[in-house]
């Protein structure tokens, strides 16, 4: 359905043309990844086209949806919006749709959450800071682009965080979740045909989610993995488990439609799936 | 000795009497009358070795496993049906038993699996799975992180 011409194929690394092992996949299968928002975008499809011009295109407009999203929304960046906003030198009034958008995400995922995603406390200077939330958010936007091609199933991971659509047989998606603990294995695994995957914790950047009540960092529960049907909500719901600390372990039996697992401090692994 | 194992019982008989208050919602009214007429329980915390005689049956002291299964909820693609495993009154498992089948839309809606703890370590590359979750990844740490093999191996 898209438009898109051929050729355009973008600097995007292409990691596999494999076309897939006859004996575990008759669908062929390929794999990109680029850096972006200082994090691996790996986009793996999976159907017949999934060699087409049409479908590399598709790719390379995801990619460059994404650099968009980094240079608007990059608290790294002096010239993007949110810093803008931060100094006080833009009005979220005046700000891009897409900044007003994800604004009012904040404040809905603030509720969702009881308070422990809370984009206005994330940091010490008491900045709005809608990183935790903008990651995921262009994520599910920029899948758009693949979902315009019909019969790819894809999944895009992004810094751990994992978007699933079905390729035309169903198959799932198997998803591995590392262990926090020693990061070379994994801890689990779960199968999702449609959904997302995502997982907050202290593993990968040392300890970076504060408890937004008392402005300390956070350490009870090492990562958290929430399997549910959203990105963006399990981006957040994982997020709050962290902050909460141990009484995640009770609250995430309020999430329905969710699966998951918490790995707390003193190594204990908690495991649920929720029904709808 | 046998003292000291009373005590203990009375004192757990206590707590399971205790806590099977009606304030838990618990549906059997036997449990709650249980309770009424040993209210005297309430002292649990002093270890009073009162007789043999508080060896009254103990409802559901041990861990019970169940499994509930929901009515057909019906949907605008179809009815849903979900069974789950209670084990300690916590849910350990869900399956969608009935469920839509079909589109996009239709998957969406279905409970999602339980995380299958792994027997052993899996090694990366190793086996059929083609994305890692964890905690985010920066670009250096990627070196290093499953993902990584897992996109070499064009798994």
């Amino acid at each position: 359905m898209s438009a898109a011409t051929v050729g355009t194929a973008g600097q995007a690394k292409v990691v596999s043309q494999r076309t897939g092992d006859e004996q575990v996949d008759a669908l062929p299968h390929r794999a990109w990844v680029e850096q972006i928002m200082s994090m691996p975008i790996s986009v793996h499809v999976r159907g017949e086209r999934a060699h087409d011009d049409v479908v590399a295109a598709a790719v390379a407009d995801l990619f460059d949806d994404l650099r968009a999203v980094e240079a608007r929304f990059s608290p790294f960046l002096p010239d993007s919006e949110v810093c803008r906003v931060q100094r006080g030198e833009l009005d979220l009034a005046d700000a891009h749709p897409q900044v007003r958008e994800v604004e009012r995400l904040c404040h809905t995922a603030l509720e969702r959450t009881d308070g422990w995603f809370d984009a206005w406390h994330s940091r010490a200077d008491g900045l709005w800071d809608p990183t935790g939330l903008t990651k995921t958010w262009g994520v599910a936007l920029a899948a758009t682009r693949l979902d315009r091609v019909p019969g790819l199933g894809y999944a895009i991971g992004a810094g751990g965080d994992i978007l699933l659509r079905p390729a035309p047989d169903g198959r799932p998606w198997q998803i591995g979740i590392e262990d926090p603990r020693d990061r070379s294995t994994v801890l689990a695994t779960v199968p999702v045909v449609d959904g997302a995957v995502a997982t907050s914790g202290t593993a990968a950047r040392g300890t970076h989610i504060r408890d937004p009540f008392s402005g300390e960092q956070v350490n009870e529960v090492v990562s958290a993995t929430v399997v549910g049907p959203s990105l963006i909500w399990a981006d957040v719901f994982a997020t709050a488990a962290v902050a909460r600390g141990a009484s995640a372990v009770d609250w995430v039996s309020t999430l329905h439609g969710t699966s998951g697992l918490l790995v707390l401090a003193d190594g204990t692994v908690h495991r649920w799936a929720n029904p709808v | 000795m046998r003292r000291i194992v009373i005590a203990i019982a009375s004192t757990i008989t206590g707590l399971v009497l205790l806590f099977s208050w009606p304030t838990s919602l618990n549906r059997t009214p036997a449990t709650a009358a249980g309770a009424g007429t040993t209210g005297t329980g309430t002292t649990t915390g002093s270890t009073s070795s009162s007789g043999g005689g508080t060896t009254t049956t103990t409802p559901s002291a041990q861990p019970a496993t169940a499994t509930y299964t929901g009515a057909s909820a019906q949907t605008r693609y179809g009815g849903v049906t979900v069974q789950i495993t209670v084990t300690d009154g916590k849910i350990t498992d869900a399956q969608a038993t009935e469920y839509p089948r079909g589109s996009r839309q239709d998957q969406q809606i279905n409970a999602y699996a339980i995380p299958r703890l792994n027997a052993e370590a899996v090694q990366a590359g190793s086996a059929q799975i083609q994305m890692i979750s964890g905690a985010t990844f920066t670009s250096y740490g990627y070196i290093q992180s499953l993902q990584d093999a897992i996109d070499q191996a064009g798994l």
